[in-house]
């Protein structure tokens, strides 16, 4: 390496990502050599704001800290909130919220396909799954009454009840992606525009996967048995039968594999709730005031696991709410994935963890000194030196 | 993936042609709020729950009237689903934008003999 390398950054706006985000590659000829990235642009001050809401309007905005997993994001604060409460929500609640979901991981999974094969120029498959994710976004509004922000869930059960007319929908809708899906994992095991793009690229050795602390599909896509539904059950999970899917790849094809796969997990577990859905209330009344304490709440949002932490204090607002998104997560494991890697093969690597930066910046987060790790002998000068200058 | 593209070389695009065909929204789907005046008691429940703050009171109790600014609404439903005598309903109405944030405020007013008799008649109780 007699040559300097070249420094070339990468957003924060590019016409990859449709979100902001900032990574400064080190290149050298075309394999980079490592990564810097720096997120933050999409900050919102979401949890100031959770701050000085009620519980009942709180609601609401977590819901829109990601459009995406909205129902994960509530979920979780629902039952940080339901545990500092004291009370258990009926079965029939906990059965629709298991229902509500696993549809919303079909519709992120069917999402990320389209996304990844936009990523890799392929138009067609990318149509065509948007397309049939409409079939499941259709649902979900007939469900919920809205195809993004569903507000189901709420402090003590859900909104709404799913009546026999919408389970009968529902099963037909899940027929059609289910055969769908099939028919995407085919062409994704026999195309090869898909596995010369794929296969062999973003490796993660389960090694460093649980070093650098991936979550979720990039996780289970090297072989690591790990899902928060099965290791640390919450809502109806512990009582719905289901695998977790892992691959030994880990690479992007592995985490392809992965997501199709528990389309076809979440299909079997809403047949299964469906067909056991309790009868009963669907919601329990709950004070407006709740009493001091403090809960962490997990949940396996359909892009990792997903942390809450809630802090109140007798009145009807929090005092501290603190979210830990899956995206930042895994963002150390995917500046991993990047180094060694081509230049053309950094969108689809950073697609392939279904990155939500949304997610990641609601609070002012640099990271940058920390990644020592995976500079190369003599880089960390010149990186100081480049900052130096940079300042100036 | 060729046959599948040769088979749809025959169907009709999936999407709809919007502004001239229409997709009717599900039966629940939360559109444009309304209230109704003659039910509605006054309580402030929906104005204090509101997320957003899209709901403006004016006057209290059986005299209040409603502003709902329509360019801040979630229609997340919170003031349907709080409201004790359900004067609140998600309508259907879904086309809702304007190039004007001035028209998107819509008043909620009580008919004059209307509030004239509740107002008679709370002062009776």
């Amino acid at each position: 390496m007699s040559y300097p390398t070249i420094r070339i950054p990468f957003g924060p706006q590019h016409p990859f990502h449709i979100e902001p985000e900032y990574f400064m590659f080190e290149v050298d000829g075309e394999r980079v050599v490592s990564v810097t990235p720096r997120i933050g642009y999409v900050h919102r001050g979401i949890e100031k704001a959770i701050e000085d809401r009620t519980f009942i309007q709180n609601l609401y905005l977590i819901e829109r800290i990601c459009g995406i997993c909205s129902n994960a994001h509530t979920t979780c604060y629902t039952q940080a909130i339901e545990e500092i409460l004291g009370v258990e929500i009926p079965p029939r609640a906990r059965f629709i919220r298991t229902i509500i979901a696993e549809l919303e991981r079909i519709h992120n999974h069917y999402l990320w396909l389209g996304l990844a094969a936009h990523e890799i120029g392929f138009e067609t498959l990318f149509m065509y799954t948007w397309r049939d994710r409409e079939i499941v976004m259709d649902l979900l509004e007939m469900v919920s009454g809205n195809r993004v922000h569903y507000a189901m869930n709420t402090i003590g059960g859900v909104r709404r009840d799913i009546t026999p007319e919408i389970v009968e929908k529902i099963r037909k809708g899940l027929d059609a992606l289910e055969e769908r899906m099939r028919y995407y994992k085919k062409i994704a095991m026999t195309e090869p525009t898909i596995s010369k793009r794929t296969a062999g690229i973003g490796i993660l050795k389960p090694k460093d996967a649980i070093a650098l602390c991936a979550v979720g599909p990039t996780l289970r896509a090297s072989g690591i048995k790990r899902d928060v539904r099965a290791d640390d059950p919450y809502i109806a999970y512990d009582e719905i039968p289901f695998n977790v899917i892992t691959y030994d790849g880990c690479d992007v094809i592995s985490r392809l594999f992965v997501r199709c796969d528990e389309v076809f997990e979440s299909v079997n577990i809403i047949r299964y709730a469906m067909d056991r859905l309790p009868e009963g209330k669907i919601r329990i009344k709950v004070p407006r005031r709740v009493p001091e304490g403090e809960a962490v709440s997990r949940v396996e949002a359909p892009r990792g696991e997903l942390i809450h932490y809630a802090k109140t204090n007798g009145t009807t607002k929090p005092e501290r709410y603190k979210v830990r998104s899956p995206t930042l997560g895994n963002i150390p494991s995917l500046c991993k994935m990047l180094v060694g890697g081509y230049i053309a093969d950094i969108p689809i690597i950073i697609a392939g963890i279904d990155p939500c930066f949304s997610c990641t910046d609601r609070m002012a987060f640099v990271n940058v000194n920390n990644n020592k790790q995976w500079i190369l002998s003599g880089e960390e000068l010149r990186r100081y030196a480049i900052k130096w200058y940079q300042k100036e | 993936m060729v046959r599948e593209l040769l088979k749809h070389l025959l169907k009709r695009p999936a999407t709809l042609k919007y502004p001239f065909e229409k997709r009717p929204p599900f039966k629940g789907f939360r559109g444009r709020p309304i209230w109704d005046m003659k039910r509605c008691t006054g309580c402030e429940l929906c104005y204090k729950d509101c997320p957003s703050e899209a709901i403006e009171m004016i006057g209290k109790g059986l005299e209040a009237e409603f502003k709902h600014h329509l360019d801040r609404c979630l229609f997340c439903g919170q003031c349907e689903e709080v409201c004790p005598v359900n004067a609140i309903t998600m309508t259907e109405e879904y086309e809702l934008a304007s190039y004007d944030r001035a028209e998107m405020i819509i008043e909620f007013k009580r008919e004059e003999k209307a509030s004239k008799n509740l107002s008679r008649s709370s002062k009776n109780v």
